[in-house]
């Protein structure tokens, strides 16, 4: 091997990262939590939690629940508004978070969906706007944007139209054919796509027979999610040009480098962060020492190796 | 503040046939109230289990759990000398700088634990302690004893009367003539609220949710309150009764 600094950054739409780790929205809040245990500057970036026009309380409680090597979410979004957002959290994480942030937009509507966009890509410290389409839509009988590329595309278009800093759409796995709908927001003018939000899933308590979460089904990830999450990062490389946020069941730098193989250019860890808070800067640090071992020089040159083999 | 760090098991044994008191020796220095809790990750188990700090010293935490699932059951067979990982410090916990001079704490089943370091504090603080609890029978007490021998005036309600008052805390309260000036609660939501609507005099409430992190990161722990959504695991767990809705 050459004896050269081995180089962790990578290059996603313009966003020059140090390295290509991201917790993912709705794992890392707006980073004040997590800048209690270690200095949030080593990561590539972070994305910050879910965020709508108006204040939301989300769904009722219990909406947690355990499982084999995962966990259920059934939060509903969550947050205190776009505004508050802009007024409140981003001057707080400009004094200690000195890096582009990635903004998490959700919404029940495209006009929901285009006001806040409009409104987060006026603000300098936001690097890339992140679009969750696994919202429903309320005025179509709450279908999620996400499940059509027809649907997708048109969110796609409506943000587009009013935003300059790149916008990465971020799908929902709950659908047969990713790839058509990732296709279709390409097509639709996105800059990347961050692949994949939480599995539908369900607990049962068998003691008292009843839904473990209030609202019956709500969003499955961590550690069990990766297989799917990396055949769906693979399966859109191979069909897309933009670039791809790997997301789901990351928990390590093997799956890191794992994820980049087959096609991530970024990769983003969520559960994990809530049951390790160290897990990130773990990452971070071991990821070297696997590069090392596997005669990787430059993370960015192994991107979407597995399409060439 | 809070901190994740390897505590070793020195002791954990049965109370009663359910309830298990585990010691575990490490770093304390960032518990810095009583009611605060901890997050404990168990062999197999994605999502870290909370517990309320019973008692602490300068090295050592103490737990007390019922075993209610896989988690607690698999807590209850750990063997001393395991190592387990632990995050400490989580919560606000009870503020003691408060005007009172006749505190009540009122526990229930496991909501007895972090009442007993509090009860500790107010008594060193010369404060005539009172403390009420409420268990479903005989055979589920646990720190009657512990409670009486730091100086504490005991009174025990038991569901179906095989000790103390038959009946919930607020009976045996009533029955006992306690006076009061202030309260400290932990307990099932139930009595919770049923000490809500007998208290006019404020109090400190500790609650419960389920957690994902534990350390104000998921808002999956948030209740409403009269001051807007709150976060049970960090502007909580403790909040004044008057602040909410229950
Ligand atoms: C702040 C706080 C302090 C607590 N302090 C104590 C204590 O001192 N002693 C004690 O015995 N118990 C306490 N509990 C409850 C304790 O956390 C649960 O009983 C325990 O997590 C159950 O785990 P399990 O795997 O045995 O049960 P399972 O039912 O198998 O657990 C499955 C999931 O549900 C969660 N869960 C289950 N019941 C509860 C519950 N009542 N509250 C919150 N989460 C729950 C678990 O954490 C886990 O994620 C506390 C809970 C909270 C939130
Ligand atoms: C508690 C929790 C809250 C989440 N909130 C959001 C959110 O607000 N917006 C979003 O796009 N994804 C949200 N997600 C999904 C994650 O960002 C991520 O896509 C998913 O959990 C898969 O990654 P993981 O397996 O690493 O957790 C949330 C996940 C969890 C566990
Ligand atoms: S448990 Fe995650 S925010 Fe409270």
């Amino acid at each position: 091997m050459k004896n050269e600094p081995l180089n962790l950054s990578v290059n996603l739409c313009r966003l020059q990262m140090d390295n290509p780790i991201v917790p993912a929205s709705g794992t890392f809040g707006y980073g004040n939590e997590f800048k209690e245990f270690y200095d949030i500057n080593i990561l590539g970036s972070f994305v910050f939690k879910g965020t709508t026009k108006e204040p939301r309380f989300g769904n009722p409680t219990p909406r947690i629940a355990d499982c084999t090597d995962g966990m259920i979410n059934s939060v509903g979004l969550q947050n205190p508004g776009i505004d508050a957002v802009i007024n409140h959290e981003l001057p707080q994480l400009k004094t200690f978070f000195h890096k582009p942030v990635i903004a998490n937009i959700s919404g029940f509507s495209i006009d929901e969906y285009v006001y806040c966009c409009a409104k987060i890509d006026k603000e300098p410290q936001v690097g890339i706007i992140e679009v969750n389409v696994s919202c429903p839509n309320v005025k179509h009988g709450g279908m999620s944007f996400g499940t059509t590329p027809e649907a997708a595309a048109e969110v796609t278009r409506a943000v587009k139209a009013v935003t300059t800093k790149p916008v990465f759409i971020k799908l929902s796995p709950n659908v047969a054919d990713i790839v058509a709908i990732a296709k279709a927001c390409e097509e639709a003018g996105a800059d990347g796509i961050c692949l994949i939000n939480t599995l539908l899933g369900m607990r049962i308590d068998i003691n008292t027979q009843k839904p473990v979460i209030a609202n019956v089904m709500g969003g499955f990830s961590g550690p069990a999610i990766f297989p799917v999450a990396l055949r769906m990062v693979y399966q859109v490389s191979q069909a897309c040009q933009i670039p791809i946020m790997g997301c789901g069941g990351v928990a390590s730098a093997r799956d890191v480098i794992e994820m980049m193989i087959a096609g991530a250019t970024a990769v983003q860890v969520g559960s994990m962060n809530l049951k390790n808070p160290y897990i990130c800067k773990e990452i971070i640090e071991q990821l070297p020492i696997e590069m090392q071992q596997l005669g990787i020089q430059s993370l960015s040159e192994i991107i979407g190796i597995a399409q060439k083999k | 503040m809070y901190k994740k760090g390897l505590y070793t098991i020195t002791s954990n044994m049965p109370l009663t046939e359910t309830i298990y008191k585990m010691v575990l020796q490490g770093d304390t220095s960032y518990i810095s109230a009583s009611g605060q809790f901890v997050e404990i990750e168990l062999p197999n188990k994605f999502l870290r289990r909370p517990f309320s700090v019973c008692d602490y010293d300068d090295n050592s935490i103490t737990l007390i759990y019922k075993v209610v699932g896989e988690g607690t059951q698999l807590m209850s067979q750990l063997k001393i000398g395991t190592t387990l990982d632990l995050l400490t410090g989580l919560g606000n916990g009870f503020d003691i700088n408060i005007d009172t001079k006749q505190p009540l704490l009122i526990g229930g089943g496991v909501g007895i634990p972090p009442l007993y370091n509090l009860a500790k504090q107010l008594i060193k603080k010369g404060l005539q302690t009172t403390v009420a609890l409420g268990f479903n029978c005989a055979e589920e007490l646990f720190f009657v004893k512990e409670f009486k021998e730091i100086g504490c005036k005991v009174v025990v309600a038991t569901i179906d009367g095989s000790v103390g008052t038959k009946g919930y805390v607020t009976d045996a309260i009533n029955q006992n003539g306690i006076n009061c000036d202030y309260f400290f609660a932990c307990g099932p939501l139930p009595m919770l609220k049923a000490l809500c609507n007998h208290f006019t005099i404020e109090g400190q409430i500790s609650m419960e949710e389920r957690m994902g992190c534990g350390f104000g990161a998921c808002m999956g722990c948030s209740i409403q309150t009269k001051n807007g959504a709150k976060r049970v695991c960090k502007e909580g767990t403790v909040f004044l009764k008057s602040e909410l809705d229950l």
